[in-house]
């Protein structure tokens, strides 16, 4: 027999104006296993602390139910409570007569209190059958992974290194810098641009803490957080072969970046077929140091550009759904650094709507148009064709409402920043999703916009979406600091409500193994029965239900405890 | 390509920032006067950013426009449209382009020469003068006795003391004139 405490919350008004506490504790009193039980007006404050560690010294209690809000709001708190008075904290559990019970009868009172003495009842037997447990420790390798050698994936891999832990850096080019090598320079200091990327490659070459490895690919992963396995094949030169080699680490870090857009999917617009139509990667290299503006065709100086954004973008029937989002910043300083160039010339930007949010971005855009008379048209191209040596452009201006034909000497599109080609397949080999667009996917859109689901590997820069490149630093220094997290203790502590196997009842039929989503299960070679991996295991349940013998448990969800909730319940 | 020449002939004269409009459309939509425009003033600064001169110069806008400031008061990036109005008609005065209004140039000749006269306004002299320009003798005949009746415009005009002053205005502004910038 238990010796269990029940405390029943009023939270203000939030239950208390819908559930008779008063009744819900004199109904629990009754239950055999309970030896307390009272009412307060906020658990969680203090005072109610105070009372759950004071009831359990005076009364001896060996479990504890907070009947009160969510256990996602203060599980946590009233197990913490629970454990500084002695008491195991797995023996204490919230039954949640608030969200579930008072917030949605509140015109149902008599219900409401009927209903919030069944779940506190229920919630007692199960306490009642609660397993002492302790946390379980892991090893951590403390060693980090990066997959990609651009912008975002050289900040990680300096943020990591700087801390003072071990990085491999791998690149599938033969060199580091990614796109942004491609660039002419940045809106907002145009200039500094290339010099900053390459103190950034040289830094990274040389740093102590970081082995770079180019022309390599990330071909295995397995393990779980603290302790991956990674295979990575690396063409030398003068070998026909990859040579493979395995890492041990504990973090990944994912900075796949971005790809170009096919311009031969946008045949409207001429692309791929005009020689004088070109996307803005093209043009940048016509701005770069050393580089000429010079139309494809016949060499001439372009005199009128017209600049077309979203070509592709935001165009779920003809190309993607999303916004680039940076095409309408570099378009405005190509459209300047032409005119700064050309004189002479006319820069014109198609536009749907300008989307300069940041620092300083929309003044940019601004000086874009009073100092280098960029005109603006507001409105989306309809069809690029060719007449003699000129571009034609037919497009509209909604601000005045009118039509617009341009005879154009170069028309430059801001084509989609696509993902990079064999995300999705990285993905798969990561256990990391990737969204419809091919871009890998977030825990939380919110809240955990740099970690994916699978815990250990990290997000960074337009692999996650497309991103310029303050985010992108960002981004990568935030990736990096969750892994200096993981990297900060020796041991890591693992939940331990995970499954479990009775091993008299296992027959290894491996049906757990193919249930798991997570690759938690394995048959033991020597042993012959099922295993658990802790570290990955996320108490789904799937192995349980797989499992024709009932060997397959989960730690305080057995199911004798579920049956005797149910039987409280109903 | 737009006809920057005059683009930047009115950018000069009007000394607004006319290329920042982003066409939210406050300014026509608090316009006192724009049922009596063809365009209204935002349009009328698209107008001006397509360096569409013809156009504004012949249209009555520029002449409908009673110079109030309400647009340029409520303009989110400080474009004063009234001011681009006014260089739009100096322009189209000193142009000799085909004027829309007539009627609104000769009564501002008289507003004018009126003032330089008698240092100040008097609205019934300058009433009289343009029903006589304009032989148009009997429209807002009650209105005007109501106001007479009521005692809001004076019968006698005032003339100020200051009238070397005023004349010195007349003669600076006079010289400014010559000095606007020229299309060509």
């Amino acid at each position: 027999m238990s010796r269990i405490g029940v405390f029943v919350c009023h939270c203000g008004i939030n239950i208390a104006g819908t559930v008779d506490v008063a009744a819900v504790v004199e109904q629990v009193r009754k239950h055999p296993e309970v030896v307390f039980a009272a009412d307060y007006k906020y658990m969680c404050s203090d005072p109610g602390q105070e009372l759950i560690k004071k009831t359990i010294a005076e009364n001896q209690l060996d479990g504890v139910v907070v009947a009160a809000c969510s256990p996602a709001m203060h599980e946590t708190t009233f197990r913490r409570a629970v454990a500084s008075a002695g008491v195991n904290s797995f023996r204490c559990e919230c039954a949640n007569i608030r969200e579930q019970v008072s917030w949605v009868h509140q015109s149902q009172k008599e219900e409401a209190t009927r209903k919030a003495v069944a779940v506190t009842r229920s919630i007692v037997e199960k306490v009642a059958r609660n397993e002492k447990l302790e946390p379980i420790s892991a090893a951590v390798t403390h060693r980090a992974l990066v997959i990609g050698g651009g912008i975002a994936g050289m900040q990680a891999a300096l943020d990591v290194a700087n801390a003072g832990f071990p990085v491999i850096l791998v690149e599938r080019q033969g060199q580091l810098g990614g796109k942004m090598a491609q660039l002419s320079g940045t809106f907002l200091n145009i200039k500094a641009a290339p010099d900053l990327l390459q103190k950034m490659v040289h830094q990274v070459m040389d740093h102590p803490n970081i082995q770079v490895l180019t022309g390599a690919e990330v071909k295995t992963v397995e393990g779980y957080v603290g302790n991956f396995k990674v295979q990575v094949e690396l063409c030398q030169e003068g070998q026909s072969e990859p040579v493979a080699f395995t890492f041990e680490v504990g973090a990944l870090i994912v900075a796949t970046g971005w790809e170009r857009y096919p311009q031969a999917r946008l045949p409207e617009y001429g692309g791929g077929e005009i020689p004088d139509v070109i996307d803005g990667l093209a043009f940048e290299s016509m701005l770069a140091p050393g580089g000429q503006i010079r139309r494809p065709s016949d060499g001439k100086v372009p005199g009128e550009v017209v600049f077309v954004q979203c070509a592709g973008s935001r165009d779920p029937e003809r190309g993607v759904p999303y916004c680039s989002k940076v095409c309408c910043m570099y378009v405005a300083k190509q459209a300047m650094v032409f005119k700064e160039r050309v004189p002479d010339g006319q820069p014109y930007v198609f536009y749907i709507d300008i989307r300069s949010a940041g620092k300083g971005y929309d003044e940019y855009v601004q000086r874009a148009m009073t100092d280098s008379h960029v005109l603006y048209l507001r409105g989306k191209v309809s069809k690029i064709f060719r007449e003699g040596d000129k571009v034609i452009v037919w497009g509209a201006d909604t601000l005045s409402g009118r039509s617009l034909e341009i005879a154009a000497d170069l028309v430059v599109l801001a084509t989609p920043l696509a993902p990079s080609p064999g995300a999705v397949d990285l993905g798969q080999r990561l256990h990391a999703s990737t969204d419809a667009n091919g871009f890998f996917t977030e825990a939380h859109v919110k809240l955990r916009p740099v970690e994916t689901l699978t815990a250990g590997i990290f997000l960074a820069g337009a692999a996650q979406g497309p991103k310029d490149i303050p985010e992108t630093v960002a981004q990568a220094s935030a990736a990096a600091a969750k892994a200096l997290q993981l990297f900060s203790h020796e041991k890591m502590t693992i939940s331990p409500l995970v499954a479990t196997v009775i091993p008299e009842l296992c027959a290894a039929c491996g049906a757990c193994v193919l249930a798991c989503p997570y690759g938690a299960r394995s048959i033991h070679p020597l042993w012959n029965i099922a295993t658990v991996n802790a570290s990955l295991c996320q108490s789904c349940g799937a192995c349980v239900v797989a499992c024709p013998n009932k060997a397959s448990q989960v730690h305080n969800w057995r199911p004798d405890q579920i049956m005797a909730m149910l039987d409280e319940v109903l | 390509m737009p006809d920057f020449n005059f683009i930047d002939q009115v950018n000069t004269l009007s000394e607004q920032p006319i290329e920042l409009c982003y066409h939210c459309h406050k300014c026509t939509a608090g316009c006192p006067v724009v049922d009596q425009m063809e365009y209204g003033p935002d349009r009328i600064l698209r107008m001006v950013q397509f360096g569409e001169k013809d156009k504004l110069l012949q249209s009555e806008d520029i002449w409908v426009c009673v110079g109030c400031e309400t647009c340029g008061a409520r303009c989110p990036n400080e474009i004063d449209a009234a001011r681009v109005l006014g260089a739009l008609r100096e322009i189209a005065f000193a142009e000799n382009a085909a004027i829309a209004e007539p009627g609104a140039v000769k009564f501002h000749r008289l507003f004018l020469g009126l003032v330089q006269r008698t240092g100040r306004m008097h609205e019934i002299s300058l009433l009289a003068l343009h029903k006589l320009w304009t032989l148009n003798l009997f429209s807002d005949l009650p209105a005007g006795a109501r106001l007479i009746m009521m005692g809001k415009v004076p019968l006698k005009p005032s003339i100020i003391k200051g009238r070397s002053e005023i004349a010195r205005i007349y003669a600076t502004a006079g010289s400014k004139k010559k000095q606007v910038p020229n299309g060509d």
